[in-house]
């Protein structure tokens, strides 16, 4: 079992020899991370894990994957793009132009998901998605548009539940085991890192799209990533979280109206 | 709420998988009306179920029934609900976190990383307890419960619907107790009523 003092050590040779911050990451899952690395790749002893990240600058994108959680699906609680589709999509429509940030994305399942809602609302030509995550490795991922064609009948599914019409199949080309994405979608997604612990808000949205990644942050760091968002969101603009995060007890709720309050959607009114 | 409170609260964390949804209920239904000690439940259960679960269980008890959300704070005399297809990890200060990586034994939750959160947070004042299951979830978490020193309550495999998942822990001596379903229930209320 490793002990607090140890997650702080290796926090802190993160953070002083790589810029890494994960001194705001919620313990619990973060010692549960540390372990499963220290398993995956077969390290004894902790001090042979801090030794290895002190020492071996190559081993630095493994730590980085390893400690941060990298599952996400496309249209993911399909509910939640039912309302999107439903009730949020006819406010952007009146919108000239769309900016959409999707905020510590991952693989970038759930942008592909977006791209494809405005492409059935006939918003796409007029909208820019920006995905970010502070993984490096895992954003090229975005930008080629390539998933595993094992999943794509739970998406499919997911899709359907989401009020989709169309044959999902039409939205990828299958190659051998993987499934490439259109073109059309890919050409409006501007993919780049960000850190949210330690970058700045970079634009204005009139949607933030951030879902199971506060779960990873202590309290304060969920704070100061809420109120980097809300300088992101323009009036009026939305703020989606995963299914079991709020903004009840934070500082920016005073700024938001509850939206669909099953579907963690918040509009900015204030 | 006062820190010496909070220090000598006991959680009861109960895992179940197949079969065991009864034996909950018969739980839950004895339980007393008020409770110094917090009730944990992690199911394996479908993920469009949730609120479900919440009303069997709200019909069945006067005492606070919630699914939990990222960062609720661990109250006495609540039932907290684990939500699907996170995992539950408690932390220090007595907080729930959420988490949503990849599944262990098949299953997110899973009962063997909220039985282990609870062992390190909460040592002797830990109840783990292991119902029904065709699972081996459990059993490994379970064992850490024992070892913190907590008490570990393992349902009789031959007398839980399904056994095997029972079986696993009291196979790795991680059961202090294996009780039958009434046995079971009314050791809890026992307890619990203290």
């Amino acid at each position: 079992m490793l002990h607090e003092e140890e997650i702080d050590h290796l926090t802190t040779v993160l953070y002083d020899l790589y810029g890494y911050d994960f001194n705001h990451y919620a313990r619990a899952s973060l010692k549960r991370r540390v372990s499963r690395l220290m398993t995956i790749d077969r390290i004894p002893s902790f001090a042979e894990l801090l030794h290895k990240v002190k020492t071996q600058p190559s081993y630095l994108p493994q730590v980085v994957q390893g400690l941060t959680v990298n599952v996400t699906e496309m249209f993911r609680d399909p509910s939640v793009f039912k309302t999107i589709r439903e009730l949020v999509l006819p406010v952007l429509a009146t919108h000239p132009f769309i900016r959409i940030w999707h905020a510590g994305c991952s693989t970038g399942e759930e942008v592909y998901s977006m791209a494809i809602l405005l492409e059935e609302a006939n918003l796409l030509h007029r909208s820019l998605l920006y995905a970010t995550d502070l993984n490096p490795f895992v954003i090229e991922h975005i930008r080629n548009g390539i998933f595993p064609m094992s999943q794509m009948k739970n998406y499919s599914e997911n899709y359907i539940q989401s009020g989709g019409k169309k044959d999902f199949s039409s939205y990828y080309t299958a190659k051998y085991n993987w499934a490439k994405f259109d073109e059309r979608l890919t050409a409006r997604i501007i993919v780049s890192t960000h850190n949210l612990v330690s970058d700045r808000s970079f634009n204005e949205f009139q949607v933030i799209f951030c879902r199971n990644v506060l779960i990873y942050f202590d309290k304060e760091l969920q704070d100061r990533v809420l109120t980097l968002f809300d300088e992101s969101i323009d009036q009026l603009g939305f703020l989606v979280l995963g299914s079991k995060e709020n903004i009840r007890f934070t500082s920016i709720a005073g700024n938001y109206t509850p939206f669909s309050i099953k579907d963690k959607i918040w509009r900015k009114t204030s | 709420m006062a820190e010496n409170k909070l220090n000598l609260l006991r959680v009861v964390v109960v895992g179940g998988s197949a079969g065991s949804l009864e034996t909950v209920l018969a739980l839950v239904t004895a339980l007393p009306a008020r409770m110094k000690d917090a009730i944990i439940l992690v199911l394996h259960r479908k993920n469009d179920s949730e609120s479900i679960l919440g009303n069997l269980m709200s019909n069945k008890t006067a005492l606070p029934v919630r699914e939990v959300e990222d960062k609720d704070e661990i109250r006495p005399g609540v039932i907290y609900i684990a939500p699907p297809d996170y995992h539950l990890l408690i932390e220090n200060e007595y907080t729930f976190s959420l988490d949503s990586s990849e599944k262990v034994h098949f299953s997110r939750p899973s009962i063997d990383v909220t039985f282990e959160s609870v062992a390190e947070v909460f040592r002797e004042r830990a109840i783990g307890v292991l119902l029904s299951g065709a699972n081996a979830d459990g059993a490994s978490g379970l064992l850490k419960i024992k070892a913190a020193g907590g008490l570990t309550i393992v349902q009789d495999p031959l007398s839980a619907e399904v056994g095997y998942m029972p079986q696993q822990a009291v196979d790795l001596g991680a059961a202090v107790w294996v009780l039958n379903e009434s046995a079971l229930v009314s050791n809890l209320k026992e307890l619990l009523s203290a």
